[in-house]
């Protein structure tokens, strides 16, 4: 608790009920260590949350008088991130099997790579205890468990190398036996950032008779292995809620996201819901150009909704942007076959010909020049590149939409200025030189 | 005043109205927009915002922030809440306050990515294993997105449990005109207050799941505050420690169910529109609601009688406000964008009826809406 007075150091953080795992099983060791880390750092137990996995380890918090949280398999990790970034004065302590390496391996690298200031301990016994002395991700070669019985044939995972590498603060391998281990585990919660303690132990029912492993036989291993013991990677790295904190300094007020308020003062001539298409190109702002329309329609009294459909591609493929201006409010907002169809590619085209099969003689079809549709709707031909305007990509759309709407005549065309003159400054001068240019345009109905 | 927004702003604003200050989650369409800003919105207000390697550690570092005093949302689509499963799980086990959003999308699978659809219906109910009730509420228009999403929060809070706020492609994502005023900015009393934790002497140990009588809900007490809290996701006795006793874990799971089912009062939420003489009643809810809504006004244009009711609250089955709406009808047409999943909630109400009414579905599984004139068709 913050602000409380501590005034002698506890002399345990365990409570009064005894392990309960098998005997000679190295976890009842580990927790002793972690019970002395505890009391080295002097911490408030109130401050202490112990994260722990699935497994026999998993059953670790409930030995200890501190915060606990005993969630799923493999994402103990996740639960702990999520304590530390909301609660960085905790500290933040994951109890897991090597059996959660696996499942919850991609939690683990990404809590490394991020640098969230949470400890892990990995009981690390190579094999599954709980359900049975089954393989896991640190089985050594050869190994016998209840699934490799030929011996196991998958290369052990380097825990604290793969973490190192990818950039925990601070990574330990060891043992149970190891006798400086509670100083290391004390090192491992003060060091900032993430910490990572790979901790070999015997599982006394399954995998060390299964595998004559005895203690020396451990050290055995580790040498056999190749692997490095002690403090094998520190990344001299901010913790990630520091870090975010100082890249997020805290406004004092902030706007509503999005509020952009529209007050309508133009006319429009509208007097029936209008459902107008624009087909073309990604990556050629046709939703923009929609979207601007669609304001002006608003500013005009008129209600609008705008549906985009594109590729996920975004850059490449068509890009249809659906606009339905309405005088009264409405709520379907599905298009049934555009009263007015812009066509400004061949994407677009291909993508609006269910629309053009369906427009009939009342319809209006509008296209640049070449790209020839098939319908029954009046076609009329708008030339960008006849505009009195530089035209690229990026402004095409909105000259000919302006061009197009100012043939429609569904609102004043000062509402779409209006609209323009809304934008961000960075834009506003540009889009406002489009559309007049495109008001300009000639249209040659054909 | 109107603006032109979509449903994914209006939760956004609903969730930083509500007081939300942690989000996390992974990108999949139709629900990244969330994502975007709450990345943009929180940070500068003080809060955390993440992008999760998966939605698995998104939902669990939800979960883990919720436990460390944070009020936090999380938002996917239909293959997201699959990879939800698990950890909704938990949520319900360890009666955890998160809002989740579920921007549908066509399934299954990958389905279709940008294509609208109500298919996740029965999944969020049934999402995880052991069969326990959640919280579902549907928006079917922008503002009600606002106010659905402080509601969630609220209900959260209120029941400590995993609330949904099921929407869809079309609400998220498609730009619509609303009037300022129709947001009714309800601050729901001073925020979304978590419950002071009742008296008790200073012999009595602190528990962190005291449930007495069985639907009562017991006050969520984050780490690092005045007591030593722990949380599990086994089944466990009020002090959350493991236990099998058969008393205990009995007791536990009837809490789990009945603090939700024996409070459906608190939680039903739906728009009653109902003509007297009406013989039909559409009844429908997220986007589809809205064409629902257009066909009503359409029908009575014509001097034809309709009732139409839009349920807000889907899960647990408002079961009280749509019996009342059967009452006046002989038969009932149910519209959602998939095969049928809510018109079976309607079809079993309807079976424990002594009288005949006929309950029939409008679908669409094509990735189209549900037009109006759809209603029209199955007034004669
Ligand atoms: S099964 Fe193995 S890991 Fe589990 S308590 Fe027994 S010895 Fe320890």
């Amino acid at each position: 608790m913050s602000g409380s007075a501590t005034i002698t150091p506890l002399a345990t953080f365990r409570n009064d009920s005894p392990y309960p795992f098998c005997p000679g099983c190295g976890h009842g060791v580990i927790l002793n260590r972690l019970n002395e880390a505890l009391v080295q750092l002097d911490l408030d137990p109130h401050e202490v949350v112990l994260v722990s996995d699935i497994g026999c380890s998993g059953l670790s918090d409930q030995y200890f008088a501190t915060n606990a949280f005993h969630g799923l398999h493999g994402r103990s990790v996740t639960y702990a991130c999520g304590i530390k970034l909301a609660r960085p004065e905790l500290t933040v302590v994951v109890i897991m099997g090597d059996g959660g390496t696996g499942i919850g391996g991609t939690h683990l690298l990404n809590a490394a790579r991020r640098n969230i200031g949470v400890t892990v301990l990995v009981f690390n016994n190579f094999n599954f205890g709980m359900t049975g002395g089954q393989h896991s991700t640190t089985t050594p070669l050869a190994a016998v468990t209840s699934t490799t019985l030929a011996g196991n044939l998958e290369r052990p995972l380097d825990i604290c190398g793969t973490l190192a590498v990818n950039g925990a603060g601070f990574a330990y391998r060891g043992t149970s036996f190891d006798k400086h281990l509670s100083e290391r585990i004390a090192e491992g919660i003060r060091s900032p950032g993430f910490a990572i303690l790979d901790i070999w132990e015997l599982c006394t029912a399954y995998y060390a008779p299964s595998n004559q492993l005895t203690g020396k036989a451990l050290f055995g291993m580790l040498e056999e292995l190749g692997l490095p013991v002690g403090v094998v990677g520190r990344n001299d790295v901010e913790d990630y809620g520091d870090a975010f904190r100082r890249a997020h300094p805290v406004v004092g007020k902030r706007a509503v996201p999005g509020l952009e308020p529209l007050e309508p003062g133009f006319e429009a001539s509208l007097d029936k819901r209008f459902e107008l298409a624009v087909a073309g190109s990604a990556g050629e702002k046709v939703r923009s150009a929609v979207r601007l329309a669609a304001r002006a329609g608003i500013l005009s009294g008129l209600r609008a909704t705008q549906r985009d459909d594109y590729p996920i591609t975004v850059q490449s493929g068509h890009s249809l942007s659906e606009l339905i201006l309405s005088p009264v409010p409405f709520a379907y907002s599905g298009m049934r076959k555009p009263d007015a169809l812009l066509v400004l590619s061949e994407d677009g085209l291909k993508k609006a010909q269910g629309y053009l099969d369906a427009m009939g003689a009342e319809d209006r079809v509008f296209a640049i020049p070449g790209l020839r549709p098939q319908t029954r709707a009046s076609l009329t031909i708008v030339d960008p590149r006849q505009a009195a305007v530089r035209v690229t990509r990026h402004n095409r759309s909105l000259v000919a939409l302006a061009a197009m709407l100012s043939e429609l005549d569904l609102f004043q065309f000062a509402a779409l200025e209006a609209a323009a003159g809304l934008l961000a400054p960075a834009y506003r001068a540009a889009c406002l030189e489009a559309i007049l240019a495109g008001r300009a345009l000639g249209a040659i109905d054909q | 005043m109107r603006e032109f927004t979509d449903g994914s702003t209006a939760i956004v604003r609903g969730a930083l109205d509500a007081g939300c200050d942690f989000f996390a989650g992974y990108p999949i369409t139709p629900a990244s927009p969330i994502l975007m800003m709450m990345m943009r919105e929180l940070p500068p207000r003080g809060g955390i915002a993440i992008q999760g390697e998966d939605e698995i550690a998104s939902i669990g570092m939800c979960i883990g922030a919720v436990m460390g005093g944070a009020r936090a949302m999380t938002a996917t689509s239909g293959p997201g809440i699959s990879l939800y499963s698990e950890n909704i799980g938990l949520a319900i086990m360890g009666e955890v306050p998160l809002v989740i959003v579920d921007v549908q999308r066509l399934g299954p699978a990958t389905g279709g990515a940008t294509t609208v659809g109500q298919g996740d219906v029965q999944f969020v109910r049934w999402a995880t294993g052991g069969g326990y009730p959640i919280i579902a509420l549907a928006p079917s228009s922008v503002p009600e997105c606002y106010q659905l999403t402080l509601e969630a929060f609220r209900l959260a809070e209120r029941f400590r449990c995993p609330v949904f706020l099921m929407t869809d492609k079309e609400l998220n994502m498609t730009a619509t005109t609303v009037d300022l005023e129709d947001y009714e900015r309800a601050r729901l009393g001073a925020g979304v207050g978590r419950e002071k934790e009742p008296e008790r002497s200073a012999e009595e140990p602190f528990e962190p799941y005291r449930y007495d009588p069985p639907e009562a809900v017991p006050p969520l007490v984050p780490y690092g505050d005045e007591h030593i809290v722990r949380f599990t996701g086994s089944t466990h006795d009020q002090r959350a420690f493991i236990t099998k006793d058969p008393e205990t874990v009995g007791r536990l799971n009837r809490h789990l169910r009945a603090k939700i089912d024996d409070n459906l009062e608190e939680i039903e939420s739906v728009t009653a529109d109902l003509e007297p003489g009406a013989e039909t009643l559409w009844l429908s809810f997220g986007s589809t609601a809205g064409a629902m809504r257009e066909a009503v006004g359409e029908a009575r244009a014509k001097g034809r009688k309709v009732s139409a009711l839009t349920v807000q609250s889907l899960w647990p089955v408002p079961e009280n406000s749509i019996r009342a709406a059967l009452e006046t009808v002989s038969r009932i047409v149910v519209a959602e964008l998939n095969h049928g999943q809510y018109r079976r909630e309607i079809e079993r109400l309807v079976a424990s009826r002594e009288w005949g009414c006929t309950v029939e579905g409008l679908h669409r599984v094509d990735g189209e809406l549900i037009a109006p004139e759809q209603f029209l068709e199955r007034l004669s």
